[in-house]
């Protein structure tokens, strides 16, 4: 049989390599967009089929003192402007001040803003959101676990497996930012949210088959158990996950349209992450806590506290 | 036998999801219900205009439930007036209302509708009262000064002039009068005790015009006049009308000033351009799936398939019928509880093929896999199901509708394939391998 649990100090290392050089890039400048730090940003096409230069652009939003302004050109004819925010005086001056310095209308394709304490409410509000929920999956496991030993263990495991996952999707987040110009908004905070909930469902259904082979398998040393019941589990999880789910995601990024990609992206690698974490996180820990393994990290040198 | 029941009430259910899916719909009208079945779709699909206004006070002033309610039904009015079909104006959290306008294609006139104050006038209507709603031309300048009844102007025929202005108004309450029929009973300010008792003493038998953003709301006449600064109106008021009409003397501006701290605007292309990517997205998606299951899994493949078909047909008339409106992140939770479907199926599946390994018996088989599978199907589903009310709840008190909408679609779809995987799965399941009893377990189940 398989003995995923015995290279277990490999995957937790293997998880670490990827979330440690992630979370200094996600410190040192995590791309937040205007959902969380205030600002607006504007898309509008120009009727003529011409975008101005957007050194002209910026000029109009000079003179109407508007800050950090940043115009990217995203078409022929259409340009994207993120600035600091806007109310809707400001904004309806700059529409009709662009529509006479390039003479000729302009359509708004999207506008938003969003005030700065909004954006500081949003991040605070959804932290405490994901906290919220952590504590109550932790306590829901803690009861539906409740026949075996150590049930709120399970709990524990589960949530330090489901961090794991969140810091793999900020690691992300924070490269996509980096290299493709991502960012921060509501919608990957929609993609972590799901994350979440799904990686919280899969420990669970991992979980289940440690549950009941406990009570099959009474003499096997707990190790073995566990990694009898990941091995058995195996198949579903890739069927579910590599199979259907991915493949579902895969046509979202790849059909799904320029609003779609980033978030299809981030949720295949969050959902892979959600499923590997269970088998090669989640399930290894139990094992680590059972064994009370930390008493001989220093003894084999080397820090390896994975993601707790 | 119970299969063959259960199997007549899965089609009885699917048939009504059906019927409920189908374009057109007529809605239901029975019994009182009268409910229109249609698919709403939020404003990042078809475009429109979504405003998040606050309670612009001083930070730290204690904020009114009872006002910030009022002021969210006076922006609901004012919004109704922009005629767009499926306007939503929410109290979000203690100080804040959402307003999304979806289809509104003009921001500018959305924005200055919702911001205006409302503007509570008196105007001089000599004998003749205008009805109701009807819309008319005062000589009050919209503007700084409250109530300074412009002297030496001669009213023109359609601009009516202006006795003073709702700022005089220091409170308002329904009372019942003496006949029994209800009166509202409203009290000045001393400035404006003043001005109405010249005013009333020189018109009394003339009709007084209550005009709220130009538009007549009530004409009563002026039976003697009124000097102690307070009086009466009195008329044909039920409870609710003359409730109505207190509350918009008393608050014909907003009783709380908001300001808009966040706009988005989704031009209609757009929002077209997602919709119909993202469908083909998901039908692409969908194909695969079911191919995949069926090759995989052969025969119960095929019935997982059929399972999550009638899981799609429920779980897209339970929006329709709710409504809940579709957004982008509200077709994602959608297809992920698709995924969580999928994963139920898959589990019994596994289950299935193992206990057959182990040489069981069919129906044996087929008893035990379910029994196995469905504690990690029920507790791993439960525990998304927490997660989405946690989420619910901080989309609805924050007003970020994009959380509310996934976590809502996320728990409906999680909801309904609990009840594929229970109930149709194991039916089918247990229906068709009965019938056909295979002995060849591997043609049929794969391996």
């Amino acid at each position: 049989m398989l003995n995923i649990l015995g290279k277990r100090y490999l995957f937790f290392g293997l998880s670490l390599a990827i979330i440690i050089p992630g979370l200094i890039l996600a410190i040192t400048g995590l791309p937040l967009s205007i959902d969380f730090t205030g600002g607006s940003l504007l898309e509008v096409s120009f009727d003529s089929g011409i975008a101005p230069p957007p050194a002209q652009v910026i000029g109009i939003y000079d003179q109407l003192d508007i800050e950090d302004v940043q115009v990217q050109t995203t078409g022929e004819d259409t340009i994207f402007v993120r600035s600091s925010f806007l109310d809707d005086t400001t904004r309806s001056q700059l529409i009709s001040t662009m529509e006479s310095e390039f003479s000729g209308p302009i359509t708004v394709l999207r506008f938003e803003s969003v005030g700065p304490t909004i954006g500081a409410e949003v991040t605070a509000r959804a932290g405490m959101a994901i906290a919220v929920a952590a504590i109550a999956v932790v306590f829901y496991i803690t009861f539906a676990f409740r026949g075996i030993q150590h049930a709120f263990r399970y709990g524990i495991c589960a949530i330090i497996a489901m961090i794991h996952d969140v810091a793999i999707v900020i690691s992300l987040g924070a490269i996509g930012g980096y290299f493709f110009g991502w960012q921060i908004d509501a919608l990957f905070l929609t993609a972590l949210l799901t994350v979440i909930g799904f990686s919280v469902q899969d420990k669970i259904v991992v979980f289940d088959r440690i549950r009941e082979n406990s009570n099959i398998y009474r003499r096997l040393p707990f190790e073995s158990l566990v990694n009898h019941s990941i091995v058995q589990t195996l198949q579903r999880s890739i069927n579910t996950q590599l199979m259907t789910v991915e493949f579902m995601l895969l046509a979202l990024a790849l059909f799904g349209g320029v609003t779609l990609r980033e978030f299809a992206t981030i949720l295949m690698v969050g959902l892979f992450s959600g499923t590997y974490s269970s088998i090669f996180i989640a399930a290894p820990l139990l094992v680590v806590w059972e064994n009370q393994e930390w008493k001989t990290w220093f003894g084999r040198g080397g820090r390896k506290e994975a993601v707790a | 036998m119970k299969s063959f029941r259960m199997l007549a009430l899965i089609i009885i259910i699917a048939a009504i999801a059906l019927w409920m899916d189908l374009p057109n719909n007529p809605g239901i009208r029975i019994a009182g219900i009268n409910r229109d079945i249609e698919t709403r779709l939020g404003l990042d699909l078809v475009g429109g205009v979504q405003a998040l206004l606050e309670a612009d006070l001083p930070e730290g002033t204690e904020i009114d439930a009872e006002s910030m309610r009022t002021a969210t039904r006076i922006v609901e009015n004012r919004v109704n007036g922009l005629g767009v079909t499926e306007a939503v104006v929410q109290q979000a959290g203690d100080n804040r209302i959402v307003v999304e306008l979806p289809g509104e294609t003009d921001p500018e006139k959305a924005l200055d509708t919702i911001k205006q104050t409302g503007l509570l006038e008196f105007v001089e209507m000599d004998y003749s009262p205008l009805p109701d709603g009807m819309v008319i031309k005062t000589d009050f300048a919209t503007g700084d000064q409250a109530e300074s009844p412009s002297e030496g102007t001669t009213p023109e025929e359609t601009i009516y002039h202006t006795v003073m202005t709702g700022a005089v108004i220091k409170n308002v309450g329904v009372t019942t009068g003496p006949t029994g029929g209800y009166e509202i009973a409203f009290e000045l300010t001393d400035e404006g005790t003043r001005l109405f008792a010249d005013y009333t003493t020189q018109n009394a038998g003339k009709f007084l015009g209550i005009v709220l953003d130009k538009e007549v709301i009530s004409a009563p006449r002026i039976d003697e006049p009124i000097t102690e600064g307070a009086g009466v109106i009195r008329g044909d008021f039920s409870l609710e009308s003359a409730n109505a009409l207190a509350l918009q003397l008393r608050y014909g501006s907003l009783p709380i000033p908001l300001k808009i701290v966040e706009s988005r605007t989704v031009g209609p292309t757009l929002g077209q351009d997602s919709l119909s990517k993202s469908l083909l997205a998901g039908l692409i998606g969908v194909t695969i799936m079911v191919l995949f299951m069926a090759l995989y899994y052969r025969v119960p493949g095929v019935i997982a398939d059929v399972s999550i078909l009638i899981y799609a047909l429920i779980a897209f008339a339970l929006f329709r019928f709710v409504p809940v409106t579709l957004t982008l992140p509200g077709i994602a939770g959608l297809m992920l509880s698709t995924g969580s479907a999928l994963d139920a199926n898959i589990l019994i599946f596994e289950r299935l093929k193992e206990e057959l390994r182990n040489g069981r018996r069919l129906s044996q088989a087929i008893d035990i896999a379910w029994q196995r599978a469905w504690p990690s199907i029920r507790d791993s589903n439960i525990a998304t199901l927490i997660t989405c009310a946690i989420l619910f709840w901080f989309g609805s008190s924050f007003g970020a509708t994009l959380v509310k909408g996934f976590s809502l679609t996320l728990a409906l779809g999680v909801a309904v394939s609990l009840f594929a995987a229970a109930v149709v799965t194991r039916t089918l399941l247990s229906i068709i391998l009965g019938y056909f009893k295979p002995t060849n377990f591997e043609r049929w189940f794969g391996t």
